[in-house]
């Protein structure tokens, strides 16, 4: 066995009141996928960012290549030969692919030149870009190539990977895990970062396992079953939510050919909209970031008005009511935003939890505030749902994304609403505030309401929902049951993969049109 | 009334140089807004490059000495800006108007014994032969230094946000701090130097105001240039050479009014005062109506304030 290129032996790193890291080694040679697996929080971020010169360790130390390494900052990181694909936060939308690839390289040659390297890597990897195009209107898979790419120009050794395929769709994932295999026979290490047990499986050679910021341990991730993984990542047994059986009711919302502009500047137009949902069923809509999920949720919660009947609550037309005359009827919304858009960062639950319910909680009378009404409302929700707060005057900022998540949904399902729209309920959870989080929605349906998971989470909407439909380009595609849905079919209506293709060879759909071109 | 008074030559050799000052206040301004910093306080920067100019010039009786320390003095004032806002996390918008405040007192303080002096005299650039030619000799050749020095910085600024790496760096800072940061860019270093660099162009233009144009020294005689530079780089969605328009745009009906004014037109003459103001925002509001290309151009990170956390 070579000496490992990179070892990482006795890392901590402390922020006041958390250790992110402790006592954390591991090693990883060359032609290695590396896999580092924990939940939310368990401090694989930390460890990546000490490895790519972000942070600096407080103790330990780091080799690369049999040498002393301690990059101060990602420039040097760069230098050594270590590059970084980041789960977001790090393109610009507002420049075009040829400049965002310019920024993370240390020396990058005149614009041209780089837009002729730029197509040169991308066909050699089966990566298709076009370098002048603005990143704001690229789809989530095609960000991903622009940050790849930006990292192969520089021939890196190590390429970290975090979270890679979580906006993806199943065909983009198989072409990004064919780019990888390929760059392990160059030679490369990846560090792949993940919580996706079946993923890992399926790619790692070796996987390092992290729980609250120490090593629990480490194995060869195909010889163990996701079962097995998980349990070492989470410490103790997974509760799976309960299965789905319930008659479908009356129709409770419909929307019938609505087309709606987006407001922002890089959104998507929605296009012929048609959309029933039942009570008691859980009508799941998925599709990758950036195909309208958005502008959907707007047009829902009524942030985005039309026609009137272009909505039909039952036989009440509601399409040009605005939210809060929509919250009065019953439909509530939980965005996916958390801070700043689900609820205002600065202020407490209490102030939060009366601004989305004080209508149906009857907390407001003759333009003044029943505060007593609105805490004992925000006090049910942390209660209810397992909000670990200190108390309800905290301020919605300071709560962790699933403990905010969990007061944001537990505030709309707590008004019990005839409909529920949510927009990604369980991103960035870990499995745990996941399952809770699904569950609460399984049981709220099963009372009866109707509701609308918007989600890119593919296992989640199979896992919940009664019904599935996907959203690409601004259209729905027609609702199908989950039962006996097969994931190769959900990528096909997902569509995403149709400008894509694994080396040179044809995709499938191109050989579809050369059959039907020959055929008389 | 008797408009065969106005000299369409001299109305446009005029317009140049009445322009310049905002001109220059807007370019250094929008370098600072596409770095992602919201600086309001132009017109206190102006002023004190005003005052700042005034009294360098005629204590060294060199008008040059007296631009290099306006520019010099309104950046110092920027910086003070940038320490609050960057370093210690002030808001900007508030720090901002406190400047412009803080701007006019202090230049009204400084400026006590100087009010009624004429400064040293700074010469139009009189080119051999160019500036004889008919109608383009005064109009084009026979301008003041400043005014080709500005129209070299509105083609500067453009080259350099356009072609540069280290423009590439500011345009992206203001695109985004969170990414720049993650890639290893010095977000406060990249701001510091947009907004010292933006507030020495305003104090330039302070003192163009002051020594070329006026030429003397009063209390609050920038009157409100400072807001139209910032409202020009807002409707001219940051690019320079809308900017340019814009300034010029304002530039030209302020002279134009003035002749107007003096040609004894049958208008009020409060109408006319205000019709710069007027007609330049809304020409540059109508030519920014495309809300989705204002969007484009917008800095994402504008006014936000960036901590980094690790």
């Amino acid at each position: 066995m070579s000496t490992p290129l990179l070892e990482v032996r006795g890392l901590r790193k402390a922020y006041p009141g958390v250790v992110a890291n402790d006592d954390v080694s591991f090693a990883a040679r060359r032609g290695e996928v590396h896999a580092l697996l924990g939940e939310n929080g368990a401090g694989k971020s930390t460890l990546v960012k000490t490895v790519y010169g972000l942070l600096r360790p407080d103790e330990g130390r780091m080799m690369l290549d049999g040498r002393d390494y301690a990059p101060a900052s990602p420039h040097d990181a760069r230098q050594a030969g270590v590059a970084m694909v980041f789960q977001h936060f790090s393109l610009f939308e507002a420049l075009d692919v040829a400049e965002n690839v310019a920024l993370g390289m240390e020396v990058p040659p005149p614009m041209r030149e780089l837009a002729t390297r730029i197509r040169d890597v991308s066909e050699t990897y089966g990566l298709p870009l076009d370098p002048n195009r603005l990143v704001g209107t690229l789809s989530a898979g095609e960000r991903q190539r622009v940050e790849i790419i930006r990292c192969l120009l520089q021939d890196p050794q190590v390429l970290i990977m975090d979270e890679p395929t979580s906006v993806l769709t199943p065909q983009e994932v198989a072409i990004l895990f064919e780019t990888l295999k390929r760059l392990r026979t160059e030679g490369k290490l990846i560090l792949y970062i993940s919580h996706k047990l079946e993923e890992i499986r399926a790619l790692c050679d070796w996987a390092t396992i992290l729980r609250h910021g120490r090593v629990t341990g480490s194995c060869d991730p195909r010889q163990k079953s996701a079962r097995e993984l998980a349990e070492t990542m989470v410490g103790s047994e997974l509760a799976l939510p309960a299965a789905k059986t319930r008659e479908p009711g009356e129709v409770a919302l419909s929307i019938a050919g609505l087309t709606a502009a987006s407001g922002a500047a890089f959104g998507t137009e929605l296009k012929d909209l048609f959309l029933e949902v039942r009570r008691g069923e859980i009508l799941g809509i998925g599709g990758v970031a950036g195909n309208g999920q958005d502008e959907l949720l707007a047009v829902l919660s009524g942030e985005s008005r039309s026609a009137p009947d272009s909505i039909m609550l039952g036989d009440l037309p509601i399409g040009s009511f605005g939210p809060n005359e929509r919250r009065a009827l019953g439909v509530l919304a939980a965005p996916e935003e958390r801070l700043g858009h689900a609820t205002a960062p600065d202020m407490n639950l209490i102030e939060n939890a009366a601004l989305s319910g004080r209508r149906r909680m009857g907390m407001v009378s003759r333009g003044f505030v029943n505060w007593g009404k609105a805490r004992a409302h925000a006090e049910h929700v942390i209660e209810q749902f397992d909000v670990r707060v200190p108390g309800a005057g905290s301020v919605a900022r300071s709560l962790s994304g699933g403990n905010l998540q969990k007061f944001v949904i537990g505030r709309e399902i707590l008004q019990q609403p005839d409909v529920l729209v949510v927009n990604q309920p369980t991103w960035g959870l870990d499995a745990a505030a996941a399952a809770a989080i699904r569950q609460s929605l399984l049981d709220l349906a099963g009372q009866g309401a109707a509701v609308i998971v918007i989600s890119q989470d593919l296992d989640e909407l199979m896992e919940i929902s009664t019904r599935f439909s996907a959203l690409n380009e601004g259209r729905l595609s027609k609702p199908r049951d989950t039962d006996g849905l097969t994931l190769e079919e959900i990528g096909l209506m997902l569509g995403g993969a149709h400008d894509l293709e694994i080396g040179q060879g044809l995709s499938a759909p191109d050989r579809a049109v050369e059959a039907g071109e020959t055929s008389p | 009334m008797d408009l065969g008074s106005i000299n369409p030559v001299l109305l446009i050799a005029a317009l140049l140089l009445a322009s310049t000052p905002i001109l220059l206040a807007a370019m250094g301004e929008l370098v600072v807004e596409k770095s992602g910093v919201l600086n309001l306080g132009v017109e206190g920067m102006m002023i004190v490059g005003a005052v700042s100019g005034f009294m360098a010039a005629v204590e060294s009786g060199s008008p040059t000495l007296g631009f290099l320390a306006a520019a010099a003095a309104a950046a110092v004032l920027a910086l003070l800006f940038g320490v609050l806002t960057q370093v210690l996390l002030s808001n900007q918008v508030a720090t901002g108007l406190g400047l412009t405040l803080f701007g006019l007192g202090i230049s009204s303080l400084m400026g006590q014994g100087y009010v009624g002096i004429r400064p040293p005299a700074s010469p139009r650039l009189e080119l051999p032969v160019l500036s004889e030619l008919p109608v383009v000799g005064p109009v084009l050749f026979s301008q003041h230094a400043l005014v080709y020095l500005s129209l070299a910085l509105v083609l500067g600024v453009w080259w350099y946000l356009r072609s540069t790496r280290s423009g590439l760096i500011l345009r992206a800072v203001g695109e985004s701090h969170e990414a720049a940061h993650a890639l290893g860019y010095s977000v406060l270093g990249t701001r510091l130097a947009a907004i010292a660099f933006g507030g020495a162009l305003a104090g330039l233009g302070g003192a163009c105001l002051s020594l070329v144009i006026v030429p003397q020294w009063t209390e609050g005689m920038t009157a409100g240039r400072g807001w139209i530079a910032l409202a020009i780089v807002v409707f001219g969605s940051w690019r320079a050479w809308r900017v340019l328009l814009g300034a010029y745009l304002f530039g030209g009906v302020s002279v134009l009014q003035l002749n107007l004014q003096a040609a004894g037109i049958a208008i009020p003459v409060e109408l006319l005062s205000m019709s710069p103001y007027l007609i330049t925002i809304l020409v540059l509001v109508v030519i920014s109506s495309d809300k989705r290309r204002a969007q484009v151009n917008a800095p994402n990170s504008l006014g936000r304030t960036f901590h980094a956390s690790g």
